[in-house]
């Protein structure tokens, strides 16, 4: 399973793509599950690049944890969270996001 | 300290201009990524995971109060209110808007400073002892010289296009603390019989996924000769530097595959051309950039002595303090202080806006109004008079940043690892954070003595695990953290690379691993004055091995 995410151009700010648009939070972003979702979503992905609203697009691999989108690697869950030496920081600190690790 | 003239000022103003301009139109979609990114890198601009990243060049590690103060209002108008001090003298901030930036530069250039070649395959911040000017052991400033090459590489347009980043650090002193062995060029400034003034040119060092230890091409180089001489091996380089694979494309690859006779020879033969022409410094400009450099004139405080003998009758923990991070100044009354940005349990070079400010304040009080960042991470007070370190160091407490660590086992260099870093592969922060937890106890510090502990978290070794004496690297294995011990790595003027003990460790078990190997070095050192770098070179790495890994062999 995977997602699209991105950073967004004007301040870096990490995305997700959810149905309709790009949202800072990973929560109820849009997941795809077979290669024709993967290619929509890779493709919306390229377009927003190409209209300059993200940056560094990629599709990530996701699981489901008790209906949350959890992502494989550490590096994407603390791409979703923030720090993980500082939970003040990132979207972690703005509750209820799970820290990306203890 | 050098002050801007006119030409520094309408250069570093026109690249604000230029790049705000450049950032207007990418907002506005005018240009797009893969024509921004290479301009956005040439001003210090980076994507990270959580937001862009701006590092912002200290030259050779040296700024005054109103530049601290600056970055302290950087981070507390644009940033979460701190910073990051990293290994190459620079500061980075971890969360500005792009949209911001031009406001951010222009800042910084009203204090005669810039985020230019802090990235790119271009010369970047030339680093320099960070006691430079103070140091007892110093036959000169290495300033100076930092300042000529920072004024030569600005902008330079036959190396602003170099295979690979170019990295160069210069000492004045026979002690080496810029860890000069370990640069693309290393310069360690001396003087012959006679009294002149010159360098041993250290060439192809680095650290990375291939360390190597730089080669003393030349024993003594006239200082006038210091451009002609360094532009003949940046031609080489340039030359012959490979481009065809980003990962042998550094100097230290050319000389290792060149061999350093046939390289030495090939440098050799591009100054004979160069030598004695337009590169050759006068020796007016060379003493007139030393002038910036003067030290402040320090009148005699002898009421130092008897001062810092109450007090630390008066107060352990001062006493603790003064034994740690202060150290010998050139004039008796005066001392060096270093101010720990590792207190315990904290992220390694992170300060906030507050103690930034706090540190100018103490800086133009006490300091002759000087401040260093250290390659190790920490801030340094190069010329306070002994009788006002116990009220540097009350406020010190009064800030959080009076931990007594410097060279101690929780004095540790890490790098912004995966909790930050897009290169990344393993968090650093938090490693560092369980090890400086875990050895909290000071007594026990002292008694374990000198021990450099580094990490980085990925094969590109910014937190310069290689020449640690316990060096941890962080890679990902089968989606996981996993952490490589080196020991017997050394960045000083006995350089050594680290080598590979074992099998890695998980997250939860690096920190035990480490208090192996100190309980191992405990319990074999010859005397509890052999350092932990004496006793590896001595035992090697055996009985290291055998306390990490007995347990198994047996297992298996």
């Amino acid at each position: 399973m995977k997602v699209l995410t991105a950073n967004r151009l004007s301040d870096g700010e990490a995305v997700w793509y959810a149905a309709g648009g790009w949202q800072e939070t990973l929560e109820g972003a849009e997941t795809v599950a077979d290669k024709d979702g993967e290619a929509r979503l890779e493709a919306l992905g390229a377009a927003a690049f190409a209209a300059n609203q993200v940056l560094d697009v990629a599709l990530v691999d996701v699981v489901l944890d008790d209906g949350a989108i959890v992502p494989t690697r550490l590096r994407e869950r603390i791409r979703a969270a923030g720090p993980t030496n500082r939970n003040d920081l990132g979207k972690q600190a703005r509750p209820p996001v799970a820290h990306a690790a203890a | 300290m050098y002050r801007y003239d006119e030409f520094d000022r309408d250069f570093v103003s026109a690249r604000v201009a230029e790049f705000a301009d450049q950032v207007d139109r990418r907002l506005a979609g005018r240009i797009t990524e893969d024509q921004f990114r290479p301009l956005r890198l040439m001003n210090g601009v980076y994507l990270q995971l959580h937001a862009y990243m701006l590092r912002v060049a200290i030259p050779y590690g040296t700024l005054n109060s109103r530049q601290m103060r600056m970055l302290a209002h950087i981070a507390r108008t644009y940033d979460k209110g701190y910073g990051h001090f990293t290994t190459r003298q620079n500061i980075q901030f971890n969360w500005p808007a792009l949209s911001d930036m031009p406001a951010i530069l222009a800042d910084l250039a009203s204090v005669e400073m810039h985020a230019i070649q802090t990235s790119g395959n271009c010369i970047r911040n030339v680093t320099a002892d960070h006691f430079a000017g103070a140091a007892a052991d110093e036959v000169a400033d290495p300033r100076p010289y930092a300042e000529i090459l920072r004024q030569w590489s600005s902008v330079h347009p036959e190396f602003s296009y170099l295979p690979r980043k170019f990295k160069i650090a210069v000492t004045g002193a026979s002690r080496d603390r810029a860890a000069i062995q370990v640069h693309d060029i290393g310069l360690h400034l001396k003087k012959d019989a006679d009294g002149r003034l010159g360098f041993a040119v250290y060439v192809g060092g680095g650290q990375g996924r291939t360390p190597i230890i730089a080669k003393k091409i030349r024993d003594f180089l006239p200082e006038e000769h210091l451009l002609s001489y360094t532009t003949a091996i940046m031609r080489v380089y340039n030359l012959h530097g490979r481009r065809d694979n980003k990962y042998k494309a550094r100097i230290k690859i050319l000389v290792h595959e060149t061999g350093t006779e046939e390289f030495s020879r090939q440098v050799e033969a591009e100054w004979a051309a160069l030598k004695d022409g337009q590169l050759t410094l006068p020796d007016a400009d060379i003493r007139a950039i030393e002038a910036y450099f003067a030290p402040p004139p320090l009148p005699p405080r002898p009421e130092g002595d008897e001062a810092v003998k109450l007090s630390r009758l008066d107060s352990r923990s001062f006493s603790d303090w003064l034994g740690q991070n202060v150290v010998t100044h050139r004039h008796p009354d005066y001392a060096a202080v270093t101010i720990s940005l590792k207190g315990i349990g904290e992220a390694p070079g992170d300060a906030t806006d507050e103690q930034m400010d706090a540190v100018a304040d103490l800086a133009e009080r006490y300091a002759f109004d000087e401040i260093r960042v250290s390659h190790e991470q920490n801030l340094i007070l190069p010329h306070v008079a002994r009788a006002d370190l116990k009220a540097v160091y009350d406020e010190l407490v009064r800030i959080g940043l009076a931990t007594a660590n410097s060279n101690l086992i929780t004095d540790i260099i890490a790098c912004p690892g995966l909790d930050y870093c897009a290169l990344a592969n393993a968090r650093s922060i938090i490693v560092a954070q369980n090890i400086s937890r875990r050895f909290a106890d000071l007594e026990r510090q002292r008694e374990i003595g000198e021990l450099k502990l580094k990490i980085s978290g990925c094969i590109n070794a910014c937190g310069h695990h290689h020449v640690g004496h316990i060096g941890i690297l962080g890679v990902e294995k089968k989606g996981a953290e996993l952490y490589q011990i080196t020991l017997g790595g050394s960045g000083d003027e006995n350089t050594s690379i680290g080598e590979i003990v074992g099998r890695g460790f998980g997250p939860e078990e690096i920190t035990d691993a480490v208090e192996t190997i100190v309980e191992t070095y405990l319990a074999l050192r010859s005397s509890p004055v052999e350092p932990f770098i004496d006793a590896y070179r001595r035992l090697g790495p055996q009985p290291f091995k055998e306390a990490l890994y007995a347990g198994e062999a047996k297992a298996a």
